[in-house]
């Protein structure tokens, strides 16, 4: 009787799964459908225009199908500096950005737990920005480091900048806003991490001998280092693709260009969409190696 | 501390007139003590009575509002936790969870920059009989390893003074008997001077050489644990060291030995050089296990006191002994453990029954009775008692097993 009981829960208990599995399936066809219409075409799209070739006796901006190599060779060697600009401004506003964030973040998650208003309050100025859009932040940070503003005057007063000098324009002005906007990418992923941090390790590293510093960059950047890879790669990834802060009309000027802002050139300004697609293709493939050789060496690579 | 060395041997630890408030409250009051160097003292109290908070201060990582704390004779008061030659065994453990347990063992050598940091871990670590997992990651261990790993971490750096902040809570009972064994011989091989914080006296009793029993930031009476048992100072420490059945009343005579004190018409006699108090209101009181429950009125001898009659309102039967209530009329309840002897209680619930027990047994507290008390123990019934109970129980039973 034990061997019947045992024997139909087996029998009744195999389908089961495999009727889940259907229903799964089905509950996720919506993503799939929505991933398939809305990323994989429009990327092979992409893959497909960036070896286009001009069609023969066609006006500016007609193409045929070819395979076109060429045009990766083009774009490396005519826009190599706007790419290594790109990336390069992108390290330096993610290195800024997590220089401003860590203190900020440990802050409010960890200095400010007793307190847990003063706690959502900061939370809230972190993201409050938001609330604005970035086009008309960037805008005013246009007005504000304009060469009339009183910043600039004021550093012209007092020589830290020459008397010719601007700064909207420049590589400063472009890294500055590419920190600006993408720091709370950067603050809110640490502050989850350093939120749940137990302080107990701490004090278990003071304990073993290890001064405030040691502790520090043994055991509180280690225990926090998912939330610095997080936001590392929100505020690096956008930032590398970024075209409005490098754009002539916000902060950027002809020596400040970005491989976005060449992107955006060649679809609307040159109507050269094989360059503008072999530009993006490339843009992407550079950022998945970087992000890969990245989360390989911070050890964390659950977050992929 | 100096880099690259290690103490040559335990230091005394001495606590000078501490004090720590924090906002809204005292956590303790006044507190004086002095550990020798190479004892295993232990710091018994309730959960909420200054223990763990003297404890952070001696480990650096509270400062003390007043007073001082010196480590072998050194004032180390204005010293960092990082600079005191002081390690902790915490009650979570605190293992690293990005280092190995080899790791976390070497932590504190590679901190102070001692030669073959490596080595001396792994030597550690076989200490505690856990050199195969040196590999690992904390939380691949259970309970118990991670507890010996923390104490690894610990002793490996041959501080002058080893704190232990309950580590033994979270473990079963029986690994907890092997870990207080195993804590006790270390502590003998290694000649550290231990600071063991816990509520569990059973814990504090079969492990220090010294107990210092703590209630609301002070420290009620410090001795050996038999001294602590036997001749307990206060109520507090008479009821949370054991059980015990306490009476009060006045001193209606008293000779070179002994004193009479008077309880609801009885007279009781208790020695006098275990009477803390020999004159006026006081309180006295006798163990559970020292007296004996009779059937008949005993014959009355001058070397027992006798209480009586009285009835039996509760029976439990816990495998080496049976804990009687006996409710005396005027006196109140009082507790009775007896060594089974026989074959089932010797009394049944509702059974008129008679105590006794020899004079030299009893003792006479410190303490100013407290007005309205009444001549009776104090009622103990709180959760912890009860866990108490529960768990001596428990070990008499695996005891058995």
């Amino acid at each position: 009787m034990a061997f019947a009981a045992f024997a139909t829960t087996t029998a009744q208990a195999d389908p089961a799964p495999r009727r889940r599995s259907r229903v799964a399936i089905l509950l996720l066809l919506p993503g799939i459908l929505y991933l398939v219409l809305f990323f994989l075409t429009p990327l092979v799209s992409l893959l497909i225009t960036s070896f286009q070739a001009p069609a023969e006796f066609g006006d500016i901006g007609q193409y045929t199908y070819a395979f076109n190599w060429q045009n990766y060779v083009d774009v490396v060697t005519d826009y190599w500096p706007h790419i290594v600009r790109s990336f390069a401004f992108a390290l330096a506003a993610t290195v800024l950005a997590l220089l401003f964030s860590y203190p900020l973040a440990y802050f409010i998650g960890v200095t400010a737990r007793r307190w847990p208003l003063l706690q959502s309050l900061m939370l809230v100025l972190v993201i409050a920005p938001f609330f604005i859009s970035f086009l008309l932040r960037t805008l005013a940070w246009k007005q504000l480091l304009s060469d009339e503003s009183f910043v600039v005057t004021s550093l012209k007063a007092v020589s830290l900048l020459a008397p010719d000098a601007h700064l909207t324009g420049t590589p400063i002005a472009v890294i500055f806003g590419l920190t600006y906007n993408f720091i709370p990418f950067m603050t809110l992923p640490l502050y989850t991490t350093l939120e749940r941090l137990d302080l107990r390790y701490l004090e278990a590293a003071s304990d073993l001998y290890a001064h405030p510093f040691e502790v520090f960059r043994k055991v509180t950047i280690p225990l926090s280092m998912p939330g610095i890879v997080a936001g590392t790669l929100l505020t690096f990834i956008p930032a590398a693709g970024d075209y409005v802060n490098a754009s002539r009309d916000f902060l950027g000027g002809p020596d400040s260009q970005m491989i976005g802002n060449v992107i955006e050139a060649n679809f609307l300004v040159l109507l050269n969409y094989p360059a503008a697609a072999a530009l993006s293709i490339i843009l992407m493939s550079v950022i998945l190696v970087i992000v890969g050789i990245y989360v390989k060496r911070a050890g964390t690579e659950e977050l992929l | 501390m100096a880099s690259g060395t290690f103490a040559d041997s335990g230091a005394d630890l001495e606590l000078v007139g501490i004090q720590k408030r924090f906002p809204g409250f005292t956590a303790i009051e006044h507190l004086d003590l002095s550990i020798p160097a190479g004892s295993f003292f232990a710091l018994l109290g309730p959960s909420g009575c200054g223990k763990t908070t003297t404890l952070r201060l001696v480990a650096g990582l509270e400062e003390p509002t007043a007073g001082s704390i010196l480590i072998g004779g050194a004032d180390v008061t204005q010293q960092k936790a990082f600079q005191r030659p002081v390690n902790t065994v915490f009650q979570s453990y605190a293992l690293f969870p990005h280092m190995t347990v080899l790791e976390n063992v070497a932590f504190g050598l590679r901190r102070r920059k001692i030669a073959d940091p490596v080595g001396k871990a792994h030597e550690a670590l076989r200490l505690v009989e856990l050199d195969h997992l040196a590999a690992r990651k904390p939380q691949q261990l259970s309970g118990g390893q991670q507890q010996r790993v923390a104490l690894a971490r610990a002793i490996v750096n041959k501080p002058a003074l080893l704190l232990l902040d309950e580590p033994l809570g979270a473990l079963d009972l029986k690994l907890r008997r092997q870990m207080q064994l195993e804590l006790k011989t270390i502590q003998e091989e290694v000649g550290l001077t231990f600071l063991h914080v816990t509520h569990d006296q059973e814990e504090a009793m079969t492990m220090a050489d010294t107990i210092a029993v703590m209630n609301k930031g002070r420290i009620e009476q410090m001795g050996a644990p038999e001294l602590l048992y036997e001749l307990p100072k206060t109520a507090f420490v008479a009821n949370f060291l054991g059980q015990s059945n306490l009476f009060t009343g006045p001193v209606i005579g008293s000779t070179s030995t002994s004193i009479t004190v008077d309880i609801a018409g009885h007279r009781v006699l208790v020695p006098a050089d275990r009477a803390h108090r020999h004159a006026g209101e006081v309180t006295i009181g006798v163990r559970p296990e020292k007296m004996w429950l009779h059937r008949k009125a005993p014959v009355e001898a001058a070397d027992r006191n006798v209480m009586g009659p009285g009835r039996v309102i509760d029976v439990s039967f816990s495998g080496v002994s049976t804990q009687y209530l006996v409710a005396v009329p005027y006196i109140g309840t009082l507790i009775v453990f007896a060594q089974n002897m026989a074959f089932g209680p010797v009394a049944d619930v509702g059974d008129e029954v008679w105590l006794d027990w020899h004079v030299e047994h009893g003792f006479g507290l410190e303490d100013e009775p407290v007005p309205g008390a009444g001549p009776r123990f104090a009622a103990d019934t709180d959760t912890r008692s009860i866990a108490a109970q529960r768990r001596e129980s428990l070990v008499t039973e695996l005891e058995e097993a």
